[in-house]
């Protein structure tokens, strides 16, 4: 994948995801009972750096977990070689908890979809809430995230794409080709 | 991942696709443990059992894990049905296509059955046992085992113990481990290993007490005497003696070996009873691990 034209820079993604993390406290009135949990894999990362963040403006540890939504997908039957499923990492009984999902790029909105249907296999939480990074619109289901890093309006040809330090070695949003 | 329509044996696998049938499977063990053990994966899919030898744990295994991916399941067994009344397997097979399924897991005395079936067959085919040929769900779910326990299976010694001639999960296994690195050493008397045993490239000895020292695993096999045309040692007592596995010859073996049996067991023949209890026999923890290898297989076959 070649970056084609930069939207975000580090300190953007780094300022858009603090502020997410200070909105995810506001809205829950704190962490107490809070649950993060992305989605890979790129939102187990991102849950990882909210997470930290909010430890440092709480002062405590919130759990943080990984999803893996491949056995939950809907789109299996057009793909033409089954992908590896990965581990998912449940960190504590999500019953009663207020868990938050995060992703790197809300699109169509399936795989959202898949991952509040596989959370409900592991219990019954009190509520369900999403932040992404990117909301590139096109949604193709009456999902809307809860805290958005940036809305970036794009047509349906266009990839978006996030890389981070950890998997990619760079830090940057952008449209590529 | 598998870019395959069937699975017919581990000889066809690259090791690639055995790394991802182990990832995939790891991670359906995960969902076997979770209070909902049960993923729409595979919703509207069909899975055929057709056993024409029989089994328990092999067709059962494959009926949990398909359940477990929401897949339907139908099960087939030659007692009872056509086959008596002089249907021909490729009739058989065709009438329950017709019925559409996905899947068909078959278990055959002979061999390259499920070769056969896939020659012709629009569903995907999965060998649960040809004759003496290959088991490749059985030597998957021991290699499986065997990487959950030690890490990794790359220069292992692995013993593999009995009817080494008669055993298609000898052979499925001798094949995965060495395609994963591994130094599988077959045991056994030698009216029980290949005429050609040097085609198979691997260690042979004769002697059970020569290889304990030396070995991480040892999978015993069972004495298979439905496959046996004539008697192949003088008597069960003598075979129990020099290839039998009981906790006095194992006081020789390495701290951290493992005992694993494909089953069923022939308790006080290949293993005394006093192994039962051995807290490095993993046998129970093979059956388990067979679950989440299937689900694995069966994902990665039908799932797109």
């Amino acid at each position: 994948m070649k970056l084609k034209k930069q939207l975000m820079n580090k300190e953007e993604i780094e300022r858009a995801l603090k502020r997410i993390a200070y909105e995810i406290a506001e809205r829950n009135k704190g962490v107490e009972n809070l649950c993060i949990i992305g989605i890979r894999r790129r939102g187990d990362i991102l849950a990882e750096r909210i997470a930290k963040i909010l430890r440092e403006i709480e002062g405590r540890d919130i759990p943080v977990g990984a999803l893996d939504i491949t056995l939950y997908r809907d789109d299996l039957s057009l793909l033409n070689i089954a992908p590896v499923v990965r581990k998912t990492y449940i960190p504590c009984d999500i019953t009663g908890k207020k868990v938050v999902i995060v992703d790197d790029v809300i699109y169509t909105g399936r795989t959202v979809r898949a991952a509040i249907d596989a959370l409900m296999d592991y219990g019954r939480p009190q509520c369900i809430q999403l932040a992404v990074l990117v909301d590139r619109g096109h949604r193709e289901l009456p999902i809307h995230p809860d805290y958005v890093g940036k809305v970036i309006p794009t047509s349906k040809d266009e990839n978006i794409a996030v890389f981070l330090e950890e998997v990619d070695g760079t830090e940057a949003v952008g449209i590529v080709e | 991942m598998l870019k395959k329509k069937h699975l017919l044996g581990i000889a066809e696998l690259e090791r690639e696709e055995i790394e991802a049938i182990l990832e995939s499977a790891a991670s359906m063990k995960d969902i076997l443990k979770r209070d909902i053990p049960k993923v729409p994966t595979l919703r509207g899919k069909t899975v055929a059992n057709l056993f024409f030898e029989p089994s328990t744990r092999t067709r059962t295994s494959f009926e949990i894990a398909a359940k477990r991916l929401s897949a339907d399941v139908v099960n087939f067994s030659s007692a009872g049905s056509s086959i008596s009344k002089g249907e021909t397997l490729k009739d058989t097979v065709r009438n329950i296509e017709a019925m559409i399924v996905d899947a068909v897991v078959v278990r055959h005395s002979s061999e390259g059955v499920p070769h056969y079936i896939a020659s012709f067959s629009k569903a995907s085919v999965i060998n649960a046992g040809d004759g003496k040929h290959e088991h490749p769900t059985q030597a998957l779910l021991d290699v499986f085992t065997i990487k959950e326990k030690k890490g990794y299976i790359e220069g292992l010694n692995i013993a593999i113990v009995g009817d080494i001639t008669h055993s298609r999960v000898a052979r499925s296994d001798i094949l995965a481990i060495k395609k994963l690195g591994g130094n599988p050493i077959v045991v056994g008397p030698p009216t029980m290993l290949p005429l050609y045993v040097e085609a198979l490239e691997v260690e042979t000895a004769h002697c059970i007490d020569e290889v304990i020292p030396h070995v991480d695993v040892i999978i015993m096999l069972r004495i298979q005497k439905e496959r046996m045309k004539s008697p192949l040692f003088p008597s069960i007592r003598e075979y129990s003696r020099l290839f039998g596995l009981n906790r006095k010859k194992l006081e020789k073996a390495k701290k951290d070996v493992l005992i694993m049996h494909p089953g069923p067991v022939n308790w006080g023949v290949e293993l005394s009873p006093d192994i039962m209890d051995f807290e490095r026999n993993i046998i129970l923890e093979q059956v388990t691990n067979g679950v989440a290898v299937r689900m694995a297989v069966l994902y990665l076959l039908i799932g797109p």
